[in-house]
């Protein structure tokens, strides 16, 4: 098997995996309808991602593998995704900042990973590019209503910006299997992103009138499995039916 | 107006109803024919809206990728739904944040069967196979109605329920082809899903206090009881299909009249329920009231940010 390339896949796969899930909790219950259906949307755009690379994942996996079963059967410190996309919706600026903080490394992921050499995985980043300018579209137009909106909104999305800050970094991270692959031309080498990302990153809060946060204390660990203490209560929700009923169909 | 004019204006458009015209918002209409289109639309929208909640309800912990994937895109049709029924609805002259505070108060209703919990995932099929099929017999004749917008959004919306409906059959049939656990599970959700599926379609004739007008106007094509009965005409032999029991034992084929007897229906409990003495009233309401109220500052937030630029524009057309 392709060790490298499994994990690799496994490291860009559960950031829209645990990304959709914790946008689909707010299904029903979002401040107008519009967010509702807009939230929705990217949910679901993130769990179709998933399952593209869950499917090729099962393919090199072999075996019995399938794209639930890499989906729901892992324990927690085999999920690689970054620390950022399993932290709570306390409210809809955390939301939102959570959305757009990871919406625009996203972008400039896909954007390189459609040149890789594997075929899957371009053809994956292709697709999903379309559906992720969407994504920056959405979350950087509402970091903006809510940081230049009312007073208590922009309280609200500062709080949020400053409390996420501190996952940022880990997107740049390169793992292992991540600089093996990039070096063969497949994978993306992340830490090139970062420069650009903040760039546009302050640019836009800027324009939302909100403070870029100074701290230079990062928090990180999802890449390695270590993840933070909401990932536990968000995979004991979405592997429930897998472990109560293990080996049906549904 | 003049009495006589105003009778005369009520006669055309009798006459335009008996011809099958369509009712567009400009055209002038009765009072009580715009009050009854409010409170039927706006009911409906209501429906949709609260009927997200129940199925949310299980969005993450959806057994596979596949069905997640399938449910989310199902609450999201239904919330497309109360969009242009809302939208429909405003077409009379009512407000969005009006209709909220009707449903927030409780002084418009939504349909009961939503105040049932969905405690097992075989809850996903029957909600989609039982209510959203009973959903679409009470809706298709309304892609016939006389209000213009309410017709033309029902077309849409029972394209999506005829879909949905198909996919909760489909849930059952992968359950009812499963373990025996599964089995199990199909067939309790049938136990609890069953008879309030048949109050859903309204009361007996005989206590509908809105069936004769709504008929007149076209805005009811069939009773609450016929409806009901083609309901179970065209379950039954879908849960024969599925290989599991409908949970009435008064339940048996008539020759005679070409239909299925039923038993008796506990009216007692669709009225407790009707009255907000459901199992899950207080729950659906309060989750509706909080998510309107926690989204306050969001949606001020929005309106504020619109008039700083709409202020920003006007400011540099001066400037030029």
């Amino acid at each position: 098997m392709k060790t490298n390339l499994y994990n690799y896949i496994l490291e860009l796969a559960d950031n829209c995996l645990i990304g959709g899930q914790r946008l689909g909790e707010l299904c029903g219950h979002g401040p107008s309808l519009e967010t509702d259906i807009a939230c929705t949307n990217i949910s679901l755009d993130l769990f179709g991602q998933t399952r593209s690379y869950f499917q090729y994942a099962a393919d090199i996996k072999g075996g019995d593998a399938t794209e639930d079963s890499i989906a729901f059967l892992r324990y927690e410190r085999e999920y690689k995704n970054v620390l950022l996309v399993e932290q709570p919706n306390r409210d809809f600026a955390y939301t939102i900042a959570r959305q757009y903080l990871f919406d625009v490394f996203h972008l400039l992921l896909l954007e390189k990973l459609q040149f890789s050499q594997d075929m899957t995985l371009s053809a994956i980043a292709k697709k999903s590019i379309k559906e992720v300018s969407y994504h920056v579209r959405f979350s950087g137009d509402w970091v903006k209503r809510l940081g230049d909106g009312t007073e208590e909104s922009h309280e609200k999305m500062q709080a949020a910006i400053d409390g996420l800050w501190t996952y940022t970094n880990e997107l740049f991270e390169v793992t292992e299997e991540a600089k093996a692959l990039a070096e063969q031309g497949i994978g993306v080498d992340v830490s090139k992103l970062k420069e650009t990302y903040y760039q546009n990153v302050t640019s836009l809060l800027q324009e939302a009138t909100l403070t870029v946060p100074e701290s230079k204390y990062f928090q990180k660990g999802g890449k390695a499995g270590i993840h933070t203490e909401h990932m536990g209560y968000l995979l004991a929700d979405m592997q429930y039916m897998q472990r109560a009923y293990p080996n049906m169909n549904w | 107006m003049s009495e006589a004019q105003l009778k005369d204006l009520e006669e055309i458009f009798e006459q335009r109803i008996a011809n099958d015209e369509k009712i567009e918002p400009k055209d002038w209409m009765p009072e009580k024919y715009r009050k009854t289109h409010i409170r039927q639309i706006s009911q409906h929208a209501h429906s949709e809206i609260v009927g997200m909640l129940p199925e949310g309800n299980w969005i993450t912990r959806a057994p596979s990728l596949r069905r997640k994937v399938a449910l989310l895109a199902k609450v999201q049709d239904e919330a497309g739904h109360g969009l242009y029924l809302y939208s429909a609805c405003e077409t009379l002259g009512i407000s969005r944040d009006e209709l909220y505070d009707q449903l927030h108060s409780g002084k418009a209703k939504y349909s009961s069967i939503f105040n049932y919990p969905t405690i097992t995932w075989a809850d996903m099929g029957a909600i989609g196979w039982l209510v959203d099929g009973a959903a679409i017999i009470n809706q298709v004749p309304l892609c016939n109605t006389s209000y213009g917008p309410y017709a033309r959004a029902m077309i849409r919306v029972c394209k999506e329920e005829s879909f949905h409906q198909r996919q909760g059959f489909e849930i059952m049939m992968s359950l009812c082809n499963g373990t025996e656990v599964q089995k199990q599970m199909a067939q309790d959700a049938l136990n609890r899903w069953w008879w309030p599926s048949l109050m859903m379609l309204g009361p007996v004739d005989a206590e509908s206090v809105h069936t004769e007008q709504s008929m007149k106007w076209k805005l009811k094509r069939k009773t609450n009881d016929e409806l009901r009965q083609q309901f179970i005409d065209q379950t039954v032999p879908q849960a024969d299909i599925l290989g599991i029991t409908v949970p009435d034992p008064d339940l048996k084929w008539n020759e005679e009249t070409g239909h299925y007897d039923f038993g008796e229906i506990d009216w007692d409990e669709f009225w407790q329920v009707v009255k907000g003495h459901g199992p899950c009233n207080k729950e659906r309401m309060n989750a509706r009231v909080g998510a309107w109220e926690e989204g306050t500052w969001v949606r001020d937030a929005a309106m504020a940010y619109a008039e700083k630029q709409q202020n920003k524009k006007e400011n540099q057309a001066k400037a030029v």
